[in-house]
Parts: C-alpha cells; sequence; structure tokens
C-alpha cells in the first residue's frame, strides 16, 4: 500500500494503482473522454487532469496515466484544475457540439459559453475505438493516419480493411457519435438543458469543498451569499 | 534507376533482413527503390513480417519524407524557416505558383515538378533558400526563383 | 594517411600523436576553405576544386596544404577562406579569386586586399580573422577545432588533442568519478530544458537493469538554428568521444545517434567517422583495453519536428511512429527498448571531452554560477553579422546582437529577439540586458531551446510571426493529445481574424485564456510550450495587437488586410514599371500620366513596390 494525500485527505491506496483509479475509488468524480476501464489509458483527452506537488511548483498530469506514489499530494479539483477543464470542455464544445456526451459535460461543469465557431466534426480522436478495435476485438483494423490537425483515424490506404469483422465495436464506444437529445427550440452549439449549479466554493477557496455530484451549491452560508454573486446570475 | 521494376520480393527480403520490424527504417528502405511507397508494396511487407498494415500505413503518413503518392521528375523544396519567412519565402512560394501553378505539397499535371516546403535546410544565413533536385540556391528574390524554373524547363524541352 | 592499428591501451593514442606532429606545425602554408552547407550553396566546393588544381598544376601540393573544414562561422561574408599562418580570413571568395591567393598569399606572403573584411566603424580593412569583431568577442572553446580538422580525418582529430579525454576516462577514473566531474563542471544540457547533465547520468546509471543505452540527440528540428548541424558536419569525432564517455559513466554498451534526414551532409560524415573510430579501437569491443565495449548505431529520422521531444524520439530510434508518451516514468527509467537510456543533444555530448580534458573547476570558471561553459547560438535574421555565435553562460543579448552582431541590417531599428526556435518568446528591446541563461530565459517568457536566435527588426510583425509559428506547430504536432492539437488550431483561428482585421479587444482575452491552458494541459513538451510566441508577444508587444484590433492597424506594415499600397502621385514619373509587373493588373495609367492602383483588384503583393526605382510607392 500507498500512502497520499488526496484532496487534503491522507489516503492508503494499492500500489501499482493510477491517480484515477485511486480517485474514484475514493468516490471522486474526475471527467474522462478517452479512459475506458477494459482499455489501455491513452491520456489524450486532458479532461481528467490533476494538480499534483506542492502549491508553488505543482503541475498539471493526466490522472489516468500517472501511478500512485508514496507521499504524492494530489488535488483532483483545485481553482486551477477546473478552470483548466472548463476552458478544455469548452473547446470540446466547439469541435462537437452535436455529441450528447459533451452536451452533458457543459451541462455537468457549468460551462455555459462557446466562444468558438463551432465545426460539427465527427471525431475528437480520442482513440477509444482504436484501442477497442485492438485491445478488445483483437482486430487492428482501424487506427491513426496523418499528424496535427490532420490527423485521423482511418483504415489503412482509406479503403475497407480487410481485418475489419464489422463487429461495431469502435461506434459502441464512440463518445462523439452518440446524438444530442432533441429538445423544442433550434440546436445551438451549446444546449445546457440539464445545466448543473456551478459550484460556489471556488469563489471562496481555492479548492472544492465536497464531492457532491451534482453540485448543489450548499444552500447554506457561504454557498447562499455565492448564489447570490455568482457570475452569470443563471443559478 | 533502371527501367527494369525492381523485384518486390528480393527487396522486401533485404530490408527485412537489414532492420527487422522497425518499421521507420524499412520504410526509408522501400522508399529508396521506388521512389515513393506503393500500396501493394506495403501490403506485402505487412503480410510478410506480420506488422499491422494500419501501423504501416500511419507510419507512412506520419512523417514528411516518406511518400504515398509518386513523386515528380523535378524535386522544389522551398524553406519555410523562421529566418527564411522573415527574409520572404512567401514571395518565392507565390512565385512558384505564377511559373508553375502549384502551391505546396502539389504536383504540376505534367508530372514534372512537385513543390515542397520544408520547415529549415539550415542554411539561415542564406535565407531565403530553396532546393531544386538536391541543388542549394540562397539568398533568393522571386526574379531567380523564375530564372532557376525557366532553365530546368528549357533542359528539359532540349532533351525532350 | 596513417597506417591504421587498433589503440589497443591509451599509450596508443599518445603515441599516434607524437606522429602527427608534424600536422600541428603552425608554419605550414595552410588554406581552409569552409565546406559547409551555407557556403556550398555559394560555390565554396568549386573554389576549394580550383584551388587544387592550381595547387597541382605549380607543384604545390607538397607544400601547401589545402583544407575542406566544417563551418567556420561567419556565414553572412561567405564563402569564407582561412589563410594560414596567420589566420588570414578571406571573404566573398569567388572560384575565380583562386589564382590570385595562391600567388600573393601562399607565395609572396601578400595581402589580397579586396577580399578582406572592412570594420564598418573605420573603414579599414582586418586580416586577421581574431581581430575581427564577431569573432573577437566570442569565447569559441568548441567551435575553434572546427577551423583546424578535416572532419573526414579521424588523424586530424587526434592530433589536436582528441580522444585524450577518452583515454583519461578509461585509464583510471570510475564511472562515478566522471559523473562528479559533469556535476562539478555544472554542464546542463544543450538541448533546451537544461537539465544537468551529471544528475540525468546518474540517474540512469542508479535505474536497475544491466542493459542501458545511450542517445544522441540529432534532431535538430528548430527552423533557424543548425548549431548541431555544424558540430555535427565540422566535429563529429567531439561527438563520439563524449557519447562513449556518457556511456562508460552511465554503463552502456550500445549507443543510437538519431540524426535528421534534411541533413544528408551531416549523416555522410557521421557515418565516416563512426567507420575510422572502429578501426582504431575506439568503438567496438575492449576500448583501450579497459574491458569497456561499446558501439553506435545511426538511426535516420523520417521528418517530423515532434521527434525532437525525448519520449517521441526514443519511439522514432525504435523505427516507429514518434509520438510522444506522457513523462513519468522518464527516460532514465524506461527508455529505448524500455531500458534505462541517457538522452541529449549533439552540443551536450561535444562539451563532454572539454571538461574532462579541463577538469570541471576551470570549465566552469566560464559560465555563470549555475551553468558552466559556452553555448553556441545562430545568430540570423535582420542582423548585420549572421552565423555561428559561442559566448558564454551570462552573456547579455545586447552584446550578442550588437557587439558580435554588429546590429541591424540596413539601418533599420531593432524590434525584438526571438529565442529558442517555434517555442520561444519574442523579446523586446528593453530585455536587452538579458542574461543568456536558462532561467533569466525562461523568466523573462521564453527559453533557450537549442540556441536559436533569430532577430527581427522594424519592419516585422509580431502578431504575424506568431501566427507564424503557431502555424508551423499545428502541422508538427503529433496530434494526440486534444489541447495541443485542437488548442494551437484555435489560437490560430483568432489570430487569422486579427491579423485580418476582424479581431476584437475581447479575442485578446480569449486569446490569452487559451493560450495558458494549452501551455497547462498539454501532454509533452512541445505543446507545453507552443504557446510561448503567443503569451510572450502578448506581453510585450500588446499594444501592437491592440493597433490590429482597435485600429485595424499594423504597424509594421506585414498583414495585407490592414494596409493598401499607394503611389504618390507627385514622385512618380510614369515609367510604368509597376503595372507591368503588377500581377492581377491592378496598376492603370492616369489621365495625368501618372500610375493609381485599382483597390479592388489588388491583391497587396508588394511587387510594385519593389519595382519603382523612385520609392513613390509606399504603404498606407
Amino acid at each position: 500500500m500507498v500512502q497520499m494525500t488526496l484532496n487534503g485527505l491522507r489516503v492508503e491506496v494499492e500500489e501499482g494503482m493510477t491517480i484515477l483509479e485511486a480517485a474514484r475509488f475514493y468516490g471522486i468524480n474526475i471527467p474522462t473522454l478517452c479512459y475506458h476501464e477494459g482499455l489501455s489509458p491513452y491520456g489524450a483527452c486532458r479532461l481528467c487532469l490533476v494538480e499534483i506537488g506542492p502549491s508553488g511548483q505543482s503541475k498539471l498530469v493526466s490522472s489516468c496515466t500517472h501511478r500512485v506514489e508514496e507521499g504524492l499530494v494530489v488535488r483532483t479539483h483545485s481553482e486551477r484544475v477546473v478552470k483548466r477543464r472548463k476552458m478544455l470542455i469548452e473547446l470540446y464544445l466547439a469541435t462537437c457540439p452535436q455529441s450528447r456526451v459533451i452536451q452533458d459535460l457543459a451541462s455537468k461543469y457549468h460551462v455555459t459559453r462557446v466562444r468558438f465557431t463551432p465545426r460539427y466534426e465527427d471525431c475528437i480522436l480520442c482513440g477509444l475505438c482504436v484501442r477497442m478495435c485492438a485491445e478488445q476485438m483483437q482486430g487492428k483494423a482501424i487506427g491513426f493516419a496523418h499528424r496535427g490537425s490532420n490527423r485521423k483515424v482511418a483504415t489503412p490506404f482509406d479503403v475497407k480493411s480487410e481485418e475489419c469483422r464489422l463487429c461495431g465495436g469502435c461506434m459502441y464506444i464512440c463518445p462523439a457519435c452518440q446524438s444530442r437529445c432533441q429538445g423544442p427550440q433550434e440546436e445551438e452549439p451549446l444546449c445546457n438543458a440539464c445545466l448543473n449549479l456551478d459550484q460556489p466554493c471556488l469563489n471562496y477557496f481555492d479548492d472544492n469543498m465536497c464531492f457532491m455530484d451534482p453540485c448543489v451549491a450548499c444552500e447554506l452560508g457561504a454557498g447562499r451569499e455565492a448564489k447570490a454573486k455568482s457570475r452569470d446570475g443563471r443559478l | 534507376m533502371s527501367n527494369k521494376l525492381p523485384d518486390v520480393e528480393e527487396i522486401l527480403e533485404g530490408a527485412v533482413k537489414k532492420h527487422g520490424l522497425a518499421v521507420v527504417p524499412l520504410l526509408q528502405e522501400i522508399q529508396e527503390h521506388f521512389r515513393y511507397l506503393p500500396e501493394e508494396v506495403l501490403r506485402k511487407l505487412s503480410q510478410k513480417t506480420g506488422i499491422p498494415l494500419i501501423e504501416i500505413y500511419h507510419a507512412a503518413t506520419f512523417y514528411n519524407s516518406l511518400y504515398l503518392t509518386p513523386r515528380a521528375k523535378h524535386q522544389i523544396n522551398i524553406c519555410t524557416g523562421t529566418t527564411c519567412h522573415i527574409r520572404g519565402s512567401g514571395k518565392l512560394i507565390e512565385e512558384v505558383f505564377q511559373v508553375l501553378g502549384i502551391g505546396p505539397g502539389e504536383t504540376t499535371s505534367d508530372g514534372n515538378f512537385t513543390l515542397e516546403t520544408v520547415n529549415c535546410l539550415g542554411c539561415c544565413a542564406v535565407a531565403p533558400a530553396m532546393v531544386v533536385d538536391g541543388k542549394y540556391y540562397g539568398n533568393l528574390t522571386p526574379g531567380d526563383v523564375r530564372e532557376i524554373l525557366n532553365k530546368i524547363m528549357e533542359k528539359a524541352a532540349v532533351e525532350e | 594517411m596513417e597506417a591504421t592499428s587498433r589503440l589497443a591501451v591509451p599509450e596508443d593514442l599518445a603515441g599516434l600523436r607524437e606522429r602527427l606532429k608534424d600536422r600541428l606545425d603552425e608554419k605550414k602554408p595552410r588554406l581552409v576553405v569552409c565546406g559547409d552547407t551555407g557556403c556550398t550553396v555559394r560555390d565554396s566546393r568549386e573554389l576549394a576544386a580550383a584551388i587544387e588544381k592550381i595547387l597541382s598544376e605549380q607543384g604545390l601540393s607538397d607544400r601547401v596544404e589545402l583544407k575542406v573544414t566544417g563551418c567556420l562561422g561567419f556565414c553572412e561574408k561567405g564563402p569564407l577562406m582561412l589563410v594560414f599562418p596567420g589566420a588570414i580570413l578571406y571573404q566573398k571568395v569567388q572560384p575565380s579569386d583562386a589564382g590570385e591567393i595562391v600567388e600573393k598569399t601562399v607565395l609572396k606572403n601578400e595581402l589580397v586586399e579586396r577580399l578582406l573584411y572592412t570594420d564598418p566603424e573605420s573603414g579599414l580593412p582586418v586580416a586577421c580573422a581574431y581581430d575581427i569583431p564577431f569573432y573577437k568577442l566570442q569565447n569559441r572553446a568548441l567551435l575553434e577545432t572546427c577551423w583546424y580538422i578535416n572532419p573526414l580525418d579521424i588523424y586530424d582529430y587526434i592530433a589536436r588533442g582528441g580522444y585524450a579525454a577518452l583515454a583519461k576516462v578509461l585509464g583510471g577514473m570510475t564511472p562515478e568519478a566522471v559523473i562528479a566531474e559533469m556535476k562539478e563542471a555544472r554542464l546542463r544540457g544543450r538541448g533546451g530544458a537544461g537539465f544537468a547533465t551529471g544528475l540525468k547520468w546518474e540517474f540512469c546509471r542508479s535505474s536497475p537493469g544491466e542493459e542501458k543505452y545511450i542517445l544522441c540527440n540529432a534532431d535538430e528540428g528548430d527552423p533557424g538554428a543548425f548549431m548541431d548541424r555544424s558540430l555535427l558536419e565540422g566535429n563529429p569525432h567531439a561527438v563520439l568521444e563524449g557519447m562513449i564517455i556518457a556511456a562508460y559513466a552511465v554503463g552502456a554498451k550500445e549507443g543510437v545517434i538519431y540524426i535528421r534526414i534534411e541533413y544528408p551532409t551531416a549523416v555522410l560524415k557521421l557515418e565516416e567517422a563512426v567507420r575510422q573510430a572502429r578501426e582504431l579501437g575506439l568503438l567496438g569491443k575492449d576500448i583501450f583495453g579497459s574491458g569497456f565495449d561499446f558501439d553506435v548505431i545511426i538511426s535516420k529520422g523520417a521528418g517530423a519536428f515532434v521527434c525532437g521531444e525525448e519520449t517521441a524520439l526514443i519511439r522514432g530510434a525504435e523505427g516507429k511512429v514518434g509520438e510522444p508518451r506522457q513523462k513519468p516514468p522518464f527516460p532514465a527509467d524506461v527508455g529505448f527498448r524500455g531500458k534505462p537510456t541517457v538522452i541529449n543533444n549533439v552540443e551536450t555530448f561535444v562539451n563532454v571531452p572539454l571538461v574532462i580534458n579541463q577538469g570541471a573547476a576551470l570549465y566552469h570558471s566560464t559560465g555563470t554560477e549555475s551553468s558552466g561553459g559556452t553555448k553556441i547560438f545562430c545568430l540570423v535574421g535582420k542582423v548585420k553579422n549572421t552565423g555561428l555565435v559561442e559566448v558564454p553562460f551570462g552573456t547579455t543579448l545586447r552584446q550578442i546582437i550588437f557587439g558580435i552582431g554588429g546590429g541591424i541590417k540596413d539601418g533599420k531599428k531593432f524590434k525584438a529577439v526571438q529565442t529558442g526556435g517555434p517555442s520561444g518568446g519574442c523579446l523586446p528591446e528593453a530585455m536587452l540586458d538579458l542574461k543568456v541563461d536558462f532561467s533569466d530565459l525562461a523568466q523573462a517568457g521564453s527559453i533557450m531551446g537549442s540556441g536559436g536566435m533569430i532577430v527581427m527588426d522594424e519592419d516585422t510583425c509580431v502578431v504575424d510571426v506568431a501566427r507564424y509559428f503557431l502555424q508551423f506547430l499545428k502541422s508538427e504536432s503529433c496530434g494526440k493529445c486534444f489541447s495541443c492539437r485542437v488548442g494551437i488550431d484555435r489560437l490560430l483561428e483568432i489570430l487569422d481574424r486579427i491579423i485580418a482585421g476582424n479581431g476584437s479587444v475581447e479575442d485578446l482575452a480569449l486569446l490569452e485564456e487559451l493560450a495558458v491552458t494549452v501551455k497547462d494541459t498539454t501532454m509533452c513538451g512541445l505543446g507545453q510550450t507552443s504557446a510561448n510566441p503567443v503569451l510572450s508577444t502578448l506581453r510585450y508587444f500588446r499594444d501592437e495587437y491592440l493597433a490590429h484590433v482597435r485600429d485595424k492597424r499594423c504597424p509594421a506594415g506585414v498583414c495585407r488586410s490592414l494596409f493598401r499600397y499607394r503611389i504618390d502621385e507627385d514622385l512618380c514619373a510614369g515609367c510604368g514599371a509597376c503595372a507591368e509587373q503588377c500581377p492581377a493588373g491592378a496598376i492603370k495609367e492616369t489621365d495625368e500620366g501618372c500610375y493609381r492602383i485599382d483597390h479592388g483588384l489588388c491583391t497587396v503583393c508588394g511587387a510594385c513596390a519593389e519595382t519603382c526605382a523612385l520609392d513613390a510607392i509606399t504603404k498606407d
């Protein structure tokens, strides 16, 4: 077992675990898009970032790839983490606004604006399908091709792959192709129909104070005050 | 290069003996023989070595110096490194377009010229720079580019 | 050529050096021609051939030595040539000058004045290279050797003390002592991050396992930087010697040099150097009879900037797709083929023999408290003296740009200097007294990088520069991690908007917020530094951004949507040259006999302004 500090609490976790697994074990929710229990960690969606190290020298790492270490100090919901995470979700929204999974993330983490031109792309390159095909289906029918902004998931030479058995595993696991629920109004880049409350604690503290999911913006004390001061008044 | 097509089996055999299962050196070797990476050769390579075809395809599309399409007779590389950029390499690219009608990454319809941009040729002191068929040219103006290209075209016309 | 026989013990090296003493004869006339890419572009190879022909025609071949070396440094004035004795520097030498040089300088000891460097201040010619400010103000601890050796000849290197450091190490130093020496010398990695070399070696040495590797990062991809190429082409054996010493220190038996394919000449020279070193038993089994084995292979990169990042480099060297992975584990624990690996860059390895030969104390007397030794920079851009420049750590930017570099070209004003390649930052005039050191540059919002230094004048638009670097990184990012791939793309989207004249003040805030996010959240070094060009220009040149978004004006006259060309009708002589040049047919003759631009057709290419002999066409 390894001793570490998780959001200020001293906890014991099994050696070899990732920070993400440890946090989930202790009931702390960290959002992910490219992670799946049955597949090897990939570290590309960056949503699972956590802050590690003593303050002043801390850095952000992807918790799905980082193993726990003795004495490690981890903050999963610090102000820095939450701020960056919200920006990333905003970027995801602009990339793939038609995805239900991404809209849900936006609602849950109180992302209420999109300042970039929406692009309606089909893919966020999380690589779940590629790993699903290779690791679970022993297929290797699809993979990545090209690089940089031209990178895409492809079959060899962009023709039907001889290895593909049409199992559909890639579609099953895809977070981008699950369509949004159809609301009464015209579809906009931002749905926010199931918008959660914004976490008021970050107006006062450096970290989230509790891990209620969804946040109830504690109806008491500071929370009530925060509600009044809330930035966009949507609460 | 002789007109006789190189024997695929023989080339693959030799390449695998030399490089094992390292994809990039294998592809570099294949490209040396064919001047690009023909699809059927890569499929054979995958069958022969057991390297998944998608991994071969990924490597072939990832690296700048590996090509899946045949190269033109004359290769024009214009440096777009920082120094060349601030000393006007953009104007050279425009000039090539004026003369040949091709932009970066494109080949003329007669298959004679391919234009490509490279990140840095490492001869910043003579920026902006260009390499045509392996010969370096430095301190270029758009007029120089036109002259160089015209000379090559004239020479090609004479040879034909 | 000497008879090739294996150097079985360190004493053999000393013996060989004794036999090579003739090569150090200072009085023997020697002609040195620069064979580096910058000079060969300008026909230095033809120059060498012309000299060779003349020497053999006149029967001088035995008496006068002709040497084609690596980069002589002062690239601005190329093709360069040095004449010994006296280190007389001839600049811009053409093949047709060969006869005169041999006749006058070699035979009669006279100078060819028209080929000498002229001091811009006094207007007088300077003969000796060491008296030229460009060289005088440098400390060429690493580069000096390149003046004297033929990179294709290992005996040249040995004659000048090459492989002596290796003999010393294998002749009686423990690996721990070598590492301690590197630490005490404060040698820091020259690849960019400046990690302490001794510490890196120690981590790798203490990492469990028998099988370890040394990797040399010769994938110098930064546009505007060619230090490593010059070292590889000018002194390849120094790189090898450094690698062998490193291998001994960490306990590695195999090494890989990962070199980019865009450097074909460097590859050839390196291959030849490896062959020669093997022949003398400096690579292979039982080096110097010490029982220590080490050999290297050369792996050619296939063209991907991201492979300069160490985890991507490992995969590239393994012949795979060069995608970085999240650290930890660090390469010192899990590296090449999954084994503990030390990765150092070319310049770092070249420093290693120097540390051993000089001793840590002497080595460390140059440089700053935290960084020992010198650093090579590629001084390029709008500066008078472009070239390869070596200075101690702690030298100020001003000394480099205005002292060695001679100031800005064509009487223009200095605007910014960009250090550290595409992921570096742009520093303004106010920062010119900054001392060049890893920590100082980082604090100022830039990085040391591998040593590119690009000088920009008032005609450079910083928004355009930031956009240029992002464009570069957009195609060079591996594309794996979301915040790098999409973040850079969206930064570009905002910059494009600003450059097209559609930006707003809010865009600047968004640009900054996004840039910070990209810097903070990406996986590897490429992404983490990719926002530096934006953040540093926003920090030091916010006014220029504001001019773009608020006044819709590009002060430098670079962003084409934000200015127009205008023909001053008072100055126009009506020659019509501009109209002839205009590719868009936008320039028409007026009734008054001068010319006017139709802005509806004009593509703002600038061809007219370049043509006009009277400078009547200006930016508006």
